[in-house]
């Protein structure tokens, strides 16, 4: 399936279909340690949280449909869908769903092993703007507005910025956007901070 | 009572004018915000989309510092950006539920000297304004009613949701309660709590993550908003007002159907109430302010007075 960094409606896929030898079984343990993710074992079905979600036009496997698939151990499907990535986090799915299931947070862990495993979809901006937002943080431990805008579209589509270009000096002028960049004063706190937490350095995988 | 502040980086810049007018309003009513020291970035949901220990650790950060600062008491740290309140509160949640995570976390700021151990009670703004300030101080600071005015309360999705510390997760009422102590006629209407697309744009309104999906869902907010008559849109969150109020030209643009319509902090309206001057609220910084004059009050009888 193409991605060109938009989001457009009527994306959605029938799921292959497979014999259980190319399934990944395994699936949900890769997961590691969301709270009450073990409670997807007994995900009905019902569909709820598709019917809770406002992205879900945009999305090539709905969300009860990425629930099923990451169960039945649909692996490479699930990693290198839209879906994981068009997500907002808005935690509709996971208030309605009558298991308790909870939908968002293994949304966000599927986003984490598709991004150490560079699966995510290349050139869709989600995955892209995550990953300048975390390196910008990073290195200052505040983001920057204006700066995270021209970083995001240096690398998908620069014609974008020349779009938003009035608004950006309407904001300017009033205040509101700022070309210097935020920092903390304690970077190299940080630094050592997030080194300390880092996956390598516990030795584990998350 | 003073609290203990969290900025957030939206304070900054696009939310500006939240910080000002809810600085000015806890004021007004005899409170105040003292910002935390060398606060960092809350994580957002992009830290969380690639490192989860890492992002936990840089939430604990200011969380660390907030309770440093209180001396081993007790503290509510309040936190403004409905993003950021979002993180800082599932950071004190997996601290206190989520053993090798809090492990994690607890060595990772044990290296660089410092602790958490759950004493930072996280709170938002309108929390503090409604259940510590109250309802009946708020309105005795009113001096110029809203009267007339029809405010659509949206609260947006991260207050309320995956758990509710203050307000109801369908329906909240909160905003509500504070737009009719000012004399205002807050608005029914579904949409309270949709998603405004804020996330799409992540920590960054500009950004354009996902422009079409954005624009449709601010979209159907602005919509319905106007059908229902209201003057303006509330809200509690630097992201959700950035994303329906800079959009609105775009908007108009891809659904042929201009959405001109007022949106603006709910702790603006409240000062604008209590009659404090427009520029300690930020209202200068605004993109589509036209909000009516209030109305005289002619006959009681609450929202059906018009029918």
């Amino acid at each position: 399936m193409q991605t060109n960094g938009s989001l457009k409606k009527g994306r959605g896929v029938r799921v292959p279909s497979r014999s259980e030898s190319q399934l990944a079984p395994g699936f949900v343990d890769e997961l590691g340690a969301i709270p009450n993710a073990d409670r997807l074992v007994g995900c009905l079905q019902c569909g709820t949280c598709s019917s809770a979600c406002p992205m879900i036009e945009y999305m090539d496997y709905t969300p009860r449909r990425v629930m099923a698939m990451t169960r039945a151990g649909y692996r490479d499907e699930v990693l290198g869908s839209v879906s994981i990535w068009a997500c907002t986090s808005c935690y509709a799915c996971t208030i309605s769903c009558p298991k308790e299931i909870p939908v968002t947070d293994i949304m966000h862990g599927l986003r984490r092993i598709a991004f150490r495993e560079k699966k995510y979809p290349k050139h869709f901006s989600t995955p892209i703007q995550a990953r300048e937002m975390v390196a910008m943080t990073r290195k200052f431990g505040r983001s920057t507005e204006s700066w995270l805008a021209v970083r995001l579209y240096m690398r998908t589509n620069p014609m974008e910025l020349l779009k938003h270009t009035s608004l950006g000096m309407k904001l300017m002028w009033r205040g509101r956007m700022g070309v210097k960049h935020e920092s903390v004063r304690q970077r190299e706190q940080l630094a050592k901070m997030l080194q300390a937490a880092a996956t390598d350095a516990r030795g584990e995988s998350s | 009572m003073r609290y203990p502040y969290y900025p957030g980086c939206a304070m900054n810049g696009t939310g500006k004018a939240y910080e000002e007018s809810l600085v000015a309003v806890l004021e007004k009513l005899g409170s105040g915000l003292d910002e935390i020291d060398d606060w960092n970035c809350c994580g957002a949901t992009a830290w969380s989309s690639i490192d989860k220990t890492q992002a936990t650790t840089l939430a604990a950060r200011n969380l660390a510092i907030a309770q440093a600062k209180a001396n081993g008491s007790a503290v509510d740290l309040v936190a403004p950006c409905s993003g950021c309140y979002r993180a800082l509160v599932k950071t004190h949640e997996a601290h206190e539920g989520q053993k090798t995570l809090a492990k994690a976390v607890d060595r990772a700021l044990d290296a660089v000297g410092l602790s958490y151990d759950g004493r930072v009670n996280v709170r938002h703004p309108l929390d503090v304004l409604v259940n510590d300030i109250g309802i009946d101080a708020i309105a005795a600071a009113v001096k110029k009613p809203l009267s007339g005015i029809k405010v659509a309360c949206y609260y947006g999705c991260l207050l309320v949701r995956p758990h509710s510390t203050f307000d109801d997760q369908y329906n909240p009422t909160s905003m509500d309660r504070l737009m009719e102590a000012i004399g205002a006629e807050p608005i029914e209407w579904p949409l309270k709590t949709r998603c405004c697309g804020g996330a799409c744009y992540g920590a960054d309104p500009f950004s354009g993550t996902m422009p079409e999906a954005t624009l449709s869902l601010g979209h159907a907010i602005l919509r319905e908003a106007r059908r229902r008559g209201a003057d303006v849109v509330a809200t509690p969150c630097a992201l959700c007002l950035f994303n329906l109020e800079g959009f609105q030209d775009q908007i108009g643009r891809e659904f042929r159907e201009p959405v001109d319509l007022t949106v603006g902090f709910f702790t603006q309206l409240l000062g604008l109430a209590m009659g404090l001057d427009e520029r300690k609220l930020g209202i200068q910084r605004m993109l589509h302010w036209r909000l009516p004059e209030p109305q005289p009050v002619a006959a009681k009888g609450g929202i059906h007075a018009r029918a």
